[in-house]
């Protein structure tokens, strides 16, 4: 798409961004289409409030070479309710995944298998349980393809929070 | 004082010194036209379309450098003005737009005149608001006013209930704005501007490209002494125009896709080049990567977002452009600069080569001498504003610019229909000049109803339609890279221009030769009513040179290459 490409390391990289905003209407359609816009990734977003204060942070995750990582930035930081845009070198990352599976597997073994991620069984019904399991993304990856081997009705991820070390 | 939401809408403007409002009433609004009707602190305009409200405020804005206001109503009120404030985006006007909403309760039910404005207009305004609580709207207001001129200008879109408007609240205007997340840089970074300053010192072949930044920042002037004290040639963008002025003598031309043999070669064969407020647009640049590619690039813009968007950048400066200029002109003597003077003849030598130039005629009119006529005639009383097409880039070519502000056009979005009301602007703006509007017989038609407006306003708007009986541009690509297929872009069948003009009340003028258009436009400067000349020009002139789509700046079509 970029014939301007050779001015830049062109290596697509993972990258995640934290974005501090005001709390406030549209902030959330802004980034987001922000991003839709300018044909930019979005892999991950999270948001939730920071507390004792009129801010919220967005923990976005995307993919770009080092010209679309750079305008994304730039452009995050044109927006006016944008406080700061951080742009994490050193992070630790941390997902949640909750995985609901029929009481017919072999529940021990999934127990075992979310303890080796920090999780444990939440929920148990008649006809399924509720696991969950915290860690890095690309271990919370590594969980779902094996516990896709018990049939999982439903799998739900929360998205990346990340925080510089 | 206690006073309702509409009254606060008034008095706000009041208080930000508006002295006129382009716009259109209707349901969601009504209550703020009510209070617009009982004030008389600043005039309003009504136009004929809700686009060309956004347009005139435009041009009102690009004439005085100070933010165009307009007021429409919700639903088709504010999509029709959407064009306007994508046009106002592109081209980084100071806007401030008011729409009418359905009231607060009614919002998301899908109701009369309701859409998601504020959903829509956030991809094409610098920013929005919708106002929630009638204590805000103050503040809001306030606030809209200050993003708009600050920084990189822009339209901010202000979106209000219609039961905010009829509420009552204490009003209390704020005396300041302090946006916490909102701070543009003004200062550059001192460092960087001497690593840049040490750059130009050691530079062969330093080119100053200049774009519409210079006007936004009232830096013309300053760049001139800058250009002056170093002696380095200067390329301008389209919104560039009348930054240097026609008869300098280091003004090298118009750079781009239609630009000057010696503008784009300089740019070419340049060894720094140095932005000052333009931004590497795709029909500036050509094909990027080999745009200015023996270059190194000095970047100075206020937006830190456009710099490095498209080139590398070597050394970027953010910063207003006037402070910037102004570093830079009172540092210069802390360098030695190179003697440019070789760099310079080069240049010169290439404006002789290939001046930019037509083949008159003594049997038709070629579209470009009425232009070089007006500027004959009128010269710096005239303020030229354009629609798009190829009557645009004649203008921008053979216009004698000679200050800045003295150019109007649409840049960025290409706007067809922006002319006219654009010039109404302008003519609001600047009663003392003479504002013209050259147009072409597609564009024209496009927002022909501010007829009605210029003379109910008594806007005294010159329209000068270069009629080729083509969408002459679209053409034009047609012939040259359609094998001349030419798909809906015959306009053979056309209103009677004169008629149409003086159905409205004003004057028309039919044109066929160079002494009908003395006279004619003689007259309409004279008679000081809105006006319509239409010169029945050569149908298949060419504007040219022309880089085609892809090809680097270098590789221009030049006049008498394939059709003389």
């Amino acid at each position: 798409m970029n014939n301007f490409n050779h001015y830049y390391d062109t290596d697509n990289a993972r990258k995640v961004i934290s974005v501090i905003v005001l709390n406030e209407n549209n902030v959330l359609s802004r980034i987001v289409g922000l991003f839709s816009a300018r044909g930019y990734n979005i892999d991950s977003l999270t948001v939730a409030p920071i507390s004792d204060s009129e801010y919220s942070r967005i923990t976005i995750v995307t993919t770009g070479d080092r010209r679309v990582i750079d305008q994304i930035v730039k452009q995050l930081n044109k927006l006016i309710p944008v406080l700061r845009v951080n742009e994490h070198f050193d992070v630790i990352e941390k997902e949640t995944v909750l995985v609901k599976i029929p009481v017919d597997q072999n529940l021990s073994d999934v127990d075992v298998l979310a303890r080796a991620y920090n999780g444990s069984i939440q929920n148990v019904t008649q006809d399924c349980i509720v696991v969950s399991a915290t860690d890095q993304p690309q271990r919370i990856a590594n969980f779902i393809k094996v516990i896709k081997n018990y049939n999982p009705i439903e799998i739900v991820r929360s998205g990346v929070v990340a925080m510089e070390r | 004082m206690k006073m309702t939401g509409a009254k606060m809408v008034t008095q706000s403007l009041k208080n930000e010194e508006v002295d006129v409002v382009f716009g259109y009433p209707g349901g969601a609004i009504m209550n703020v036209y009510d209070e617009i009707y009982k004030q008389t602190d600043f005039e309003h305009i009504l136009t004929r379309h809700e686009q060309a409200a956004i347009h005139a405020a435009e041009g009102y804005a690009k004439a005085t450098g100070r933010v165009g206001v307009a007021i429409v109503t919700s639903g088709p009120g504010f999509t029709n003005a959407v064009t306007g404030l994508a046009d106002a985006y592109m081209d980084s006007i100071p806007l401030v737009v008011i729409t009418g909403q359905v009231p607060t309760t009614i919002i998301g039910t899908d109701g009369f005149q309701e859409i998601d404005a504020v959903g829509i207009s956030r991809p094409c305004t610098k920013h929005n608001y919708l106002v929630n609580r009638i204590e805000d709207l103050p503040k809001i207001i306030k606030e809209a006013f200050h993003i708009a001129a600050t920084g990189r200008p822009g339209p901010v879109h202000v979106d209000i209930p219609k039961d905010i408007t009829a509420e009552v609240a204490d009003y209390l205007y704020p005396s300041e704005v302090n946006i916490p997340t909102y701070k543009p840089t003004v200062n550059y970074n001192k460092k960087q501007l001497k690593r840049a300053m040490q750059a130009i010192s050691k530079a062969k072949k330093p080119l100053l490209y200049v774009g519409g930044g210079a006007i936004l920042s009232n830096c013309s002037y300053d760049i001139r002494e800058l250009a002056e004290k170093l002696n380095i040639p200067v390329v301008e963008t389209l919104m560039a125009r009348g930054v240097m002025g026609h008869e300098h003598p280091l003004l090298i031309g118009m750079l781009g896709m239609h630009g000057e043999y010696a503008a784009n070669m300089a740019a070419h064969e340049t060894d720094l080049m140095i932005s000052l407020g333009a931004r590497f647009d795709d029909r500036v640049t050509g094909r990027l990567d080999e745009f200015a590619k023996k270059a190194k690039v000095i970047h100075v813009d206020i937006d830190p977002a456009t710099i490095a968007k498209l080139v590398e950048t070597n050394y970027p400066i953010v910063g207003d452009l006037k402070v910037t200029v102004q570093g830079m002109v009172n540092t210069a003597s802390d360098f030695e600069f190179n003697d440019y003077s070789n760099w310079v003849a080069l240049l010169k030598e290439y404006k002789e080569q290939h001046p930019l130039r037509f083949i008159d005629s003594n049997t038709k009119i070629k579209p470009q001498w009425p232009i070089v006529r007006v500027g004959e005639l009128l010269g710096e009383k005239a303020i030229i504003s354009t629609d798009v097409g190829q009557h645009q880039m004649w203008a921008a070519q053979f216009y004698p610019f000679s200050y800045p502000r003295q150019w109007n056009t649409s840049g960025g979005l290409g706007t067809m229909g922006f002319g006219l009301p654009g010039a109404m602007g302008v003519a609001k703006a600047k009663p003392d000049n003479v504002s013209i509007n050259i147009t072409g017989d597609g564009s024209i038609l496009m927002n022909i109803q501010e007829l009605m407006t210029c003379v109910e306003s008594n806007l005294p708007v010159i329209n000068i339609i270069l009629n080729n009986n083509y969408l002459g541009m679209v053409r034009q690509w047609q012939t040259m890279f359609y094998e001349n297929r030419l798909s809906e872009t015959d306009l053979s069948v056309q209103p009677d221009f004169v008629k149409l003009v003086e159905a409205f009340g004003g004057i028309g003028y039919r044109v066929t030769t160079k002494e009908e258009f003395d006279a004619a436009l003689n007259d309409a400067v004279e008679k000081k009513k809105v006006a319509m000349i239409e010169v029945i020009v050569d149908r298949n002139e060419e504007v040219l040179p022309m880089v085609p789509n892809g090809h680097a700046l270098n590789e221009m079509t030049l006049l008498g290459d394939n059709n003389e």
